[in-house]
């Protein structure tokens, strides 16, 4: 059980296996996902590690999987999950995996390129369709004066009898471009022309799918000159325009025909592409994890390095110490999958490296684990906070969020959650990144949840309303006459009224076993009461955490002579302080009586005054014997502003001294010597002035050290002061929702009351899971957050363990 | 036939949550009412004139007793949205059934 509250032991460890199983090795450690690689080879750029065509074959799969996907999406076909997580694949799978994917991508290809070619050319013969219409149109209703040797039907259109008179040009335009042709022309042609245009009621389609609206037009002109001009004009247009001499009339019945046929074609090759993605995407999740754990088996190949004979693979692993035996048996497990008859060899070795920091967590401690990596991951082996944030953070989150009932629905679902674990993980792709969130924090949640239930009962606050399980310890009636000072007349008269707890018999003396009384949930100076207490027991609390924070790190300190240097004078200057105001809270709270509390002592100017040194005269200000206090309190405040300097100046100095004895030392090196040999001089004198740059930034850092620390204790002190501003938020916000809905219902004297009831229940539940249940429950979430940060270390390395669904 | 089924499953869950939630805290209110807890004496829909009784707490009590009474109707009207709800829930998982 000692190893959660330190970080595990790491080694560092050299694996020598053959090259034919190093494939299947690797594959193994990876699912085991104990260990991370070091990098043997970090002076080759990426072209000169030797698997970079086997990770660019996978990069390439990759990418045509990627456009396999984004085709499928598209057609709206739903892929199947990735179904059993097997295992990685051996290499020789990487060929046929290779074969296949490749011919589902030219299939793909294929098929798409056709289905351009055809909707195009359907296009085309569209536009065609509409022109010889048009055309049909347009000379049916201008009927031409001709001559009578030329025959004209109405069925059947004769351009080329008709070319010998006039000429005219056809052809299909977008309509947003018809207007700047138009004016081309008529500047061109100097209006010698005739311009007829129309819109095509059908709307067509473009291959990157907008709509496009077209228009057909015909010109008639005269001279040839005019046709090359305008000929020149519709290529700039980018239009094929057609002459009249290329109408003719087959041409109409055959595209008449194609027209026909074409969508038919079209469908059959759009269900053709249809099946070969349907085929595709039952596999793709899983081509896809396959493809992604071999580009990570050969990444890390390329981490390791090859001895020269090209047949032993060499790679250095960091891994927990307690692990090494699994890691072993994977090993051998890997070279008995490729056939190999050697086994791998493990040999450990000394480093002078740190090892990366590795902190082996369970599902229920990870999430905690989490938090506290969020702030700053500790150093190699240094104390780890997240055991002990198992029980604080749930429980400053309960401080700030206590009610009984709120308590009660969080426990419950954070009950459920867990118990549909496997329904969730099954889950886990479909689900948006918020409800992932919540799932892997379900059993912060449980906890929070308990402890609110714990905290709630304490407040004696459930959904706002005060639970009487024990009697009350106040007596109503004992304020009324012989015993109390009350009369009928009082109570008539007065608007508030306040119990005397002096009054023999109003209060039974001895107070409510558990919790705060519920005769507070019907006064009205209930706040009065409150507020002091939990302001109180905030700084109360505030002081342990930060004591036991100072505790802990105790462990951390290397040498002994740190602990004097630093431990005992942040810890005394502490105790002197905040340790003496939780003394004086705790003594008011025992040590005055009802009777005296008229003349009590404020603790707040108390306090202020024993900074001050100012020490009025009368003796009422005083909690216990004014002698006495008096010279307690001068005596423990000189001693926290003596720990100021030891802070400060003791470390550096000693740092110094010692710097001093060793220049001493070296200076008779360096002249002995010189007697000797003149070389080594300079090497020497530049090591001390190095040393020298050092103790400067050895005072500065302990000057920060020191400053940072005893700011802190205030700031930290006062910051706790939240846990009460939150309860004392959410205690409100509930009573007010009570007030605002249920109520109402409740109070209402006409006979559909319980209709109205009804109805506003489901308001009141609604408003309470969103207002208080949501948003309280992640401000004071996030200000517990806020107060464990003191527990952040400095930035290092975690350990990256090698697992193929993590990487890339 | 007019389909009974009328909620999405999501909706349904939540009907049955509400309606569970809803029975359980009607139906305890109701028993606070009816022991007539000092608590919840805020709620009563008291007025000036309640105070000039001839014969002290009985009044209040009585006033006390037809919020319980209000209180129990809702949590029987919750009961049964509860039964409706789970009655979709089922419907629902059926449907999902035969689509399969």
């Amino acid at each position: 059980m000692a190893l959660i509250f330190q970080s595990e032991e790491m080694c560092l460890v050299q694996l020598f296996f053959q090259s034919e199983s190093g494939y299947c090795c690797i594959s193994e450690l990876g699912e085991l996902g104990l260990v991370q690689f070091k990098d043997l080879n970090p002076g080759t750029t990426a072209f000169q590690r030797k698997f970079i065509k086997e990770v660019r074959r996978c990069e390439e799969m990759e990418r045509i999987l990627w456009f396999l996907e984004k085709e499928i999406t598209k057609a709206g076909i739903p892929m199947a999950d990735a179904s059993v997580l097997g295992e990685a694949p051996c290499a020789r799978e990487l060929l046929e995996l290779e074969s296949v994917i490749e011919k589902v991508d030219k299939d793909l290809k294929e098929i798409n390129s056709s289905h351009e070619a055809l909707k195009r050319n359907l296009t085309e013969l569209l536009e065609m369709k509409y022109l010889l219409q048009m055309i049909q149109d347009f000379f049916e209703e201008t009927p031409i004066d001709l001559p009578d040797r030329l025959t004209f039907s109405s069925h059947s259109l004769t351009p080329s009898s008709l070319s010998s008179l006039c000429r005219f040009v056809a052809g299909v335009i977008k309509q947003e471009r018809f207007p700047a042709f138009e004016r081309v022309l008529w500047r061109v042609c100097r209006g010698n022309f005739f311009l007829r245009h129309s819109e095509i009621q059908a709307r067509f389609e473009d291959p990157v799918a907008t709509i496009l609206k077209k228009e057909v037009f015909i010109i008639f002109l005269q001279g040839e000159q005019f046709k090359g001009k305008i000929g020149k004009i519709c290529e700039g247009f980018g239009l094929t325009a057609s002459h009249s001499k290329a109408l003719n009339h087959c041409f109409i019945c055959d595209h008449v025909i194609l027209v026909f046929f074409s969508p038919k074609v079209l469908n059959q090759t759009n269900e053709h592409r249809h099946n070969v993605l349907t085929s595709a995407a039952v596999n793709i999740q899983n081509w896809k994890t396959k493809v992604k754990k071999m580009k990570a088996i050969y990444h890390t190949l390329n981490l390791c390095s090859i001895d020269i004979t090209q047949k032993l693979v060499i790679a250095e692993i960091w891994c927990p110490v307690s692990d090494l035996s699994e890691i072993h048996s994977a090993l051998i497990k890997g070279s008995e999958k490729s056939g190999s008859s050697l086994h791998p060899v493990l040999h450990r070795i000394e480093s002078q490296q740190t090892p990366p920091t590795f902190n082996r967590t369970t599902s229920f401690t990870s999430s905690f684990q989490t938090i506290i990596d969020s702030y700053g991951v500790g150093d190699y082996q240094e104390i780890n906070p997240a055991p002990f944030t198992i029980i604080t953070f749930p429980f400053l989150f309960a401080v700030m969020f206590g009610d009984c009932g709120h308590g009660l629905i969080m426990t419950l679902f954070a009950t459920w959650m867990i118990l549909q674990e496997g329904h969730f993980k099954r889950l886990k792709n479909e689900v948006c990144a918020l409800s992932d969130t919540l799932f892997s924090g379900r059993y912060i949640l449980l906890l929070m949840g308990l402890f609110s239930v714990y905290t709630g009962l304490i407040y004696n606050d459930c959904f706002s309303k005060s639970l009487s399980i024990f009697a009350s310890a106040w007596n109503v009636r004992a304020m009324f006459q012989p015993t109390g000072p009350w009369t009928n007349h009082t109570v008539h008269s007065s608007v508030t009224l306040q119990l005397d707890p002096v009054s023999p018999g109003v209060f039974s003396g001895s107070p409510y076993p558990f919790g705060i009384d519920p005769i507070w949930n019907l006064s009205s100076n209930k706040l009065t009461f409150l507020n002091s207490y939990k302001m109180k027991m905030s700084v109360i609390f505030g002081v342990v955490h930060m004591l036991f924070g100072i505790m802990l790190s105790l462990g951390n300190y290397m040498e002994p002579r740190n602990i004097l240097l630093q431990f005992v004078p942040e810890v005394t200057f502490m105790l002197a302080l905040f340790g003496y105001l939780v003394f004086l809270i705790i003594f008011k709270w025992c040590a005055v009586p009802s009777s005296a509390s008229r003349r009590a002592p404020s603790i707040l100017l108390h306090f202020i005054n024993m900074m001050m040194f100012s020490y009025p005269e009368s003796s009422d200000s005083f909690l216990y014997g004014s002698q006495v206090g008096c010279i307690v309190q001068i005596f423990l405040v000189v001693t926290a502003l003596l720990m100021v300097p030891w802070m400060l100046l003791v470390k550096p100095l000693i740092i110094l001294k010692e710097q001093k004895k060793e220049q001493r030392s070296t200076k008779e090196l360096v002249s002995w010597q010189k007697k000797r040999n003149s070389e080594s001089i300079q090497h020497l004198e530049g090591d001390t002035v190095f040393l020298q740059v050092n103790m400067g930034d050895v005072f500065v850092h302990q000057a920060i050290h020191t400053i940072e620390y005893c700011l802190g204790c205030v700031s930290n002190t006062a910051s706790y002061l939240r846990l009460w501003a939150l309860s004392l938020a959410h205690a409100e916000l509930s009573e007010v929702l009570w007030k605002m809905v249920p109520h109402v219902a409740l109070s209402a004297r006409a006979y559909l009351g319980s209709l109205m009831l009804t109805v506003i229940f489901a308001i009141f539940a609604i408003l309470t899971v969103t207002i208080l249940l949501i948003m309280e429950g992640l401000s004071a979430f996030l200000h517990a957050l806020r107060l464990h940060c003191k527990f952040a270390g400095v930035p290092v390395t975690l350990f990256a363990e090698f697992s193929p669904e993590m990487s890339q | 036939m007019v389909t009974l089924l009328c909620c999405g499953p999501k909706m349904a869950a939540c009907g049955i949550v509400l309606s569970i939630w809803g029975v359980i805290m009607l139906v305890l209110l109701g028993i606070f009412f009816n022991v007539h807890s000092a608590v919840l004496f805020e709620d009563v829909p008291f007025t000036e004139n309640d105070f000039q009784d001839k014969n002290p707490p009985q009044e209040i009590y009585r006033l006390y007793e037809k919020v319980s009474y209000n209180c129990f109707i809702a949590a029987a009207i919750y009961a049964l949205l509860g039964g409706f709800s789970f009655c979709q829930v089922r419907l629902n998982k059926r449907k999902e059934y035969m689509v399969r």
